[in-house]
């Protein structure tokens, strides 16, 4: 884990609120693992005040991307940032997912909702690089929260897209889908990152089918590096039942140790 | 050669720099990013005697320039604190001051007095101020009979100098400081969060699970600099300054009004390297200035 006060924007794309930028940090690139995040500092002065997480998208030498969906003040300044700026970044950050030889021809599905489809084109990246058959669940309110389609088709990974309004793909929830076509492809593990609904239902059904399977949780954060206790999720440690950091022993954890919180709306 | 040292009475430290209790954890989670042992010195975690888990979250939320925390003084509690941690700690050559929290008078004696056991702690810092952990942010440190009773047992049980973490949450902080004073406390920190709230309209619940919590950040150095302006007027024991403190220029307002030292709070969170910045800062300005000794301008506010 390093601080690296200047990350050069290299690259910036984006589509409506998403966007996707590209920060030269050789530093940071060189240490990366799927599944691990960034703590940008947005502005100098104190508004917004603290860094806000970002998990790494993908690496590639020198360079790490970000991919974000304007949500609030931060991600709001932080899109208006050009090429040839530079971001005062922390990381890598965070324990990621599991990935190795293991999953050598193996099939591994990744779910992904909405703008939690971030970390998992580095994950593909890698378990590609094992020899791992990957496929992708992309599910979305509608056809425009997908923009990251052509990107993993261009990668020649299999892609199979949901949207809630039947723009796009299999009309329904992202988890409906992956449950529907689960027999099929049999993977021998899933990961998933997005709302917490999703990831509840993907918990559900790989535990129904005894598949292993890996969530990418959310916070608020103070600090990203385990200084403020403040991003804490209960989380299940040697049969205790514990308030965890999840930016220290997450985000990523397995569905055993993960303890969903109740619904109350 | 610019000499950043100032001396407490009870303790000598290299500069007046140090990072506040609930901002740096044990320590050790900055070593990646700063060498620790260029600090004055740093306060740990707050610690109970036994560990306890903390609040429920939401833990946190940001309010403009500032940070509203509820977290509830989780820990690892002192036992495991002096079998694995202090040893670390004990290899940086800079002050180490344990935060010292209780239920009751009688924890705050037990954790002081298990403590007294171990090597390498410079001082203990009394956390009676913390908002978080009682209903209604009830703590010791808003009541003058309540500081005083705390204050004196502590004394009494304690080997090292006690550093008294006082409240901004009441109507005369004079009052209380002066209460410690006369319970025996080597020096008083000022100042804890102040109680807070924030609300979501479209819950329309409190953001914390907690509902209140304290407001710490840049937006707090204004009302911390009054109070430590007011305090240092009436006591005669040191008072380290802590609200807010981000910049060289911050910590030099709070010397100015009449702090002997500083610590550096939520700002750790935002750059990890925030403290060793900030004696870089010092260094700066004493050069810039002529200034030799910075102890000599500590309290040279002109009113």
């Amino acid at each position: 884990m390093i601080k690296d006060p200047q990350a050069l924007i290299v690259g910036k794309k984006n589509w409506e609120d998403y966007y996707l930028f590209s920060l030269e940090s050789s530093g940071i690139a060189s240490q990366a693992l799927p599944g691990q995040f960034i703590m940008v500092r947005i502005s100098a002065q104190p508004q917004p005040l603290l860094r806000r997480p970002f998990s790494i998208h993908s690496k590639e030498k020198k360079n790490i991307e970000i991919f974000f969906q304007i949500t609030g003040l931060g991600t709001s300044l932080l899109s208006q940032k050009r090429i040839g700026e530079s971001l005062d970044i922390l990381g890598p950050l965070g324990k990621g997912f599991v990935t190795g030889e293991s999953f050598q021809d193996k099939v591994i599905v990744a779910v992904g909702g909405g703008r939690g489809i971030a970390p998992l084109y580095f994950l593909s990246q890698e378990l590609c690089s094992s020899g791992a058959s990957v496929k992708i669940f992309y599910g979305g309110k509608s056809h425009k929260d997908l923009p990251l389609k052509e990107k993993f088709e261009k990668d020649g990974i299999e892609l199979f897209c949901s949207t809630d309004d039947g723009s796009f793909g299999y009309k329904g929830f992202v988890s409906d889908f992956f449950k529907a076509e689960l027999e099929k492809l049999n993977p021998s593990c899933v990961f998933a990152c997005g709302p917490e609904e999703m990831m509840k239902k993907i918990a559900q059904i790989t535990q129904e089918k005894n598949i292993p399977a890996e969530f990418s949780l959310e916070s608020v954060m103070g600090c990203g590096f385990g200084a403020c206790w403040g991003c804490v999720k209960k989380i299940k440690k040697n049969f205790k039942e514990e308030w965890t950091k999840i930016c220290e022993e997450g985000p990523v954890f397995s569905r055993e140790e993960i303890i969903w919180t109740e619904e109350e709306k | 050669m610019t000499d950043l040292s100032v001396d407490l009475g009870f303790i000598k430290l290299k500069n007046p720099v140090l990072a506040a209790s609930g901002t740096f954890g044990y320590g050790l989670e900055f070593s990646p990013f700063i060498d620790l042992n260029k600090l004055g010195g740093f306060v740990v975690k707050g610690l109970y005697f036994s560990p306890r888990p903390g609040n429920l979250p939401p833990r946190l939320v940001e309010t403009p320039g500032g940070l509203i925390n509820a977290i509830g003084l989780p820990g690892v509690g002192v036992e495991r604190f002096s079998e694995e941690i202090l040893p670390e700690l004990r290899k940086y050559n800079t002050a180490i001051i344990v935060n010292v929290c209780g239920e009751s008078n009688e924890e705050y004696a037990s954790v002081v007095e298990r403590l007294n056991k171990e090597e390498g702690i410079s001082a203990y810092e009394l956390n009676i101020s913390c908002p978080n952990v009682k209903k209604d942010g009830l703590c010791p440190a808003l009541s003058p009979k309540d500081t005083f009773s705390v204050v004196s047992l502590v004394k009494k049980s304690s080997s090292r100098p006690v550093i008294t973490k006082l409240s901004p949450n009441v109507t005369d902080i004079v009052e209380i400081a002066l209460s410690a004073q006369e319970a025996g406390t080597d020096a008083l920190s000022l100042v804890n969060t102040f109680l807070a709230m924030a609300v979501d309209i479209e819950t329309k619940k409190p953001i914390l699970a907690n509902t209140f919590g304290g407001l710490s950040g840049p937006a707090i150095k204004p009302l911390v600099l009054r109070m430590v302006y007011q305090v240092v007027s009436h006591v005669k024991i040191p008072v380290i300054g802590i609200g807010g403190i981000s910049s060289g220029k911050d910590a030099l307002e709070y010397l100015i009004t009449g702090a002997k030292a500083v610590e550096v709070g939520t700002a750790n969170f935002i750059d990890p390297e925030t403290t060793v910045k900030i004696i870089e800062e010092l260094k700066t300005y004493c050069q810039k200035k002529g200034i030799d000794k910075i102890e000599t301008i500590i309290g040279t506010l002109k009113v």
